[in-house]
């Protein structure tokens, strides 16, 4: 950035004016918007109903006429339908732990991090630990154990994707700490639980916000990989990688079945990457020449 | 480098022992048993089973039995596919999801680190755009989606490759692009990152001021750096290449460990669930152990810090 800039931005200026200015990003962001809204919406986008069965339309191509927009499944299921509340599925799935993984692995890496010494080299080396594990097995022992449910995948994701969120904010936290805005609040006489709340988390957030927005693709990844298992997402519930899954087995007969659903995944995949990147370029003051 | 070693099996060692221990109370604290069959068994025969597999020790006894048993490479009987034992069917399996796995890493490896150095090369060019296109497309769309496409487009419109199946070199070819695709993605860019850093570091200056050819000046000296993200990638890679022929497998219908493994997920075999993973575990922190070592060997930098 030109040091004789004209006039100073606020920090919100600047992301506003880098958002208009990155058009992936904007392109990206809409069509997200656009997809958000009509997963929402599905009921009013179309005449038929989860689950409903369409007997004079079993198998079909997508046809306009009939409204089926995507085509029907082998049960005679509307497909436009099911990938619309696939993709609530998912989408939801994907904000729901993302925040989990937010919520704990930020107070863990301030926490460690603030507090330091022996306790932080403790609870690093734990982070360490579970950090070489091979997690989509121990999400899969999980569901062994608790039998398959939505909540189930919530907590478990958000269990898994906490750790780089741990590691990003205890390394945040580390430089935060020696500040000297800590140290007025230290002298101010605030306690230790109010200078990680008010003092370290609210500057720690940049990169936390990267990542959170870069770990929502990895997340609904990651269902998608366990409903495509026949191991996340139950009947009657739909997402699009039980949607893919039943897809792949039609393919011959019926691409539609395959090619609607893994269209809306990669499209959600691609703009959240894109946002994530975007955000990163704005956000990571390091970079910014 | 000793103490390096040492050190670094210090964290193998407890996370080794922390997947076994985890593993073992989740798959034994599990609501449900394999023997509820719709049938009552008798108690007798109840009773019988339940002392093959130790079921009515105390559960620290059954614990103790479980790692003596893995010592002695021992993964139990399996408790759905009767007559076999858990290292049985990992051995069946394991050579399928090897070749498979060790194929897939080469590949991303020589092509990722390939695409990476043209892109690097020719920043800004019409090829740097179109590799990192490509990588995008790798990175975002998952490969039980790419599997899927492939056998789709390749196998059933084109008609040029088996869409399953295994026992020929022509069966492997879809698979393992399909497996390798997401890691040549992230190897490109990698490599394209740590080249185009390595290739504004003060010392390439001064070979470029020397007059040395670009050729030298690439394959003498920046390479090493720039390789090193990458080997150190290979851990995480191992790790994802795994998961990743759970799917594979699963779509191809090859006979590999990953089958075993879902099937083994969707029937509470516990036994079995619980040797993959314990096996699965072992294997990528041996991988993560030696990338370690690999990485002190090239870089001095780390065995001098330690």
């Amino acid at each position: 950035m030109s040091t004789q800039s004209k006039q100073l931005l606020s920090p919100n200026q600047v992301i506003f004016k880098s958002l208009i200015n990155n058009k992936i990003m904007l392109l990206s962001l809409i069509i997200l918007i656009l997809i958000g809204l009509a997963t929402v919406l599905a009921p009013l986008l179309s005449p038929w109903e989860l689950g409903e069965v369409d007997w004079d339309n079993i198998n079909t191509a997508p046809d306009w006429v009939t409204q089926h927009y995507f085509g029907t499944d082998p049960n005679g299921r509307d497909l436009f339908v099911h990938t619309l509340h696939g993709g609530r599925t998912s989408l939801m799935v994907g904000i729901l732990a993302a925040m989990v993984s937010l919520f704990i692995g930020v107070f863990y890496g301030a926490i460690a991090g603030y507090l330091g010494g022996w306790t932080d080299t403790l609870m690093m080396r734990f982070v360490d630990v579970l950090y070489a594990l091979p997690f989509m097995f121990f999400v899969i022992l999980l569901t062994v154990y608790f039998g398959k449910s939505i909540w189930l995948i919530f907590i478990a994701i958000g269990a898994v994707e906490w750790l780089t969120m741990a590691r990003i904010v205890r390394g945040q936290t580390l430089s935060l700490k020696e500040r000297a805005f800590v140290s007025a609040a230290k002298v101010a006489g605030a306690g230790h639980f109010a200078i990680i709340r008010r003092h370290i988390i609210p500057n720690a957030l940049g990169p936390v916000i990267v990542y959170v927005t870069l770990s929502v693709p990895q997340i609904i990844l990651f269902e998608s990989f366990l409903s495509f298992l026949g191991l996340g997402v139950q009947e009657p519930m739909t997402s699009w990688g039980v949607l893919i899954n039943e897809g792949a087995q039609q393919m011959e007969s019926a691409p539609w079945l395959l090619i609607f659903p893994a269209t809306f995944l990669a499209v959600t995949l691609f703009c959240l990457n894109f946002i994530g990147d975007g955000l990163r370029d704005i956000l990571d003051t390091k970079d910014r020449t | 480098m000793f103490r390096y070693l040492i050190k670094r099996l210090k964290i193998a060692i407890p996370t080794l022992f922390v997947v076994i221990t985890a593993a073992f109370f989740l798959i034994r604290l599990a609501p449900g048993g394999p023997f509820d069959t719709e049938k009552p068994i008798p108690p007798e025969i109840a009773a019988n089973i339940e002392k093959v597999y130790h079921l009515n020790e105390p559960l620290l006894v059954q614990y103790g039995y479980y790692i003596w048993n893995l010592l002695h490479g021992d993964f139990g009987l399996s408790f759905k596919y009767q007559d076999y034992t858990v290292t049985e069917l990992i051995l069946q399996g394991f050579p399928v999801s090897l070749s498979l796995g060790v194929t897939a890493m080469f590949l991303a490896l020589i092509i990722g680190i390939g695409l990476g150095f043209f892109a690097a090369i020719r920043q800004h060019s019409w090829l740097d755009h179109m590799i990192m296109s490509f990588a995008m497309i790798g990175i975002a769309i998952p490969n039980f989606v790419v599997a899927p496409l492939l056998a789709l487009i390749f196998g059933v419109l084109l008609g040029w490759l088996p869409t399953g199946g295994w026992g020929s070199w022509q069966q492997m070819i879809l698979p393992v692009i399909a497996l390798s695709l997401p890691q040549v993605a992230i190897i490109a860019r990698m490599t394209r990152a740590s080249l185009l850093e390595t290739l504004h570091s003060p010392y390439m200056d001064t070979a470029r001021a020397k007059g040395m050819p670009m050729r030298i000046i690439l394959f003498r000296h920046a390479i090493k750096p720039t390789l090193l993200p990458v080997i150190s990638w290979l851990g995480p890679a191992t790790a994802a290449l795994i998961t990743g022929s759970v799917v594979i497998e699963q779509i191809f219908g090859l006979p590999g460990i990953g089958r075993y493994f879902v099937n083994g997920a969707l029937n509470r075999d516990y036994t079995l669930v619980m040797g993959v993973v314990v096996f699965y575990a072992a294997l990528i922190i041996l991988m993560n152990l030696l990338v370690d070592l690999l990485y002190a060997v090239i870089d001095p930098r780390i065995r001098r810090d330690n």
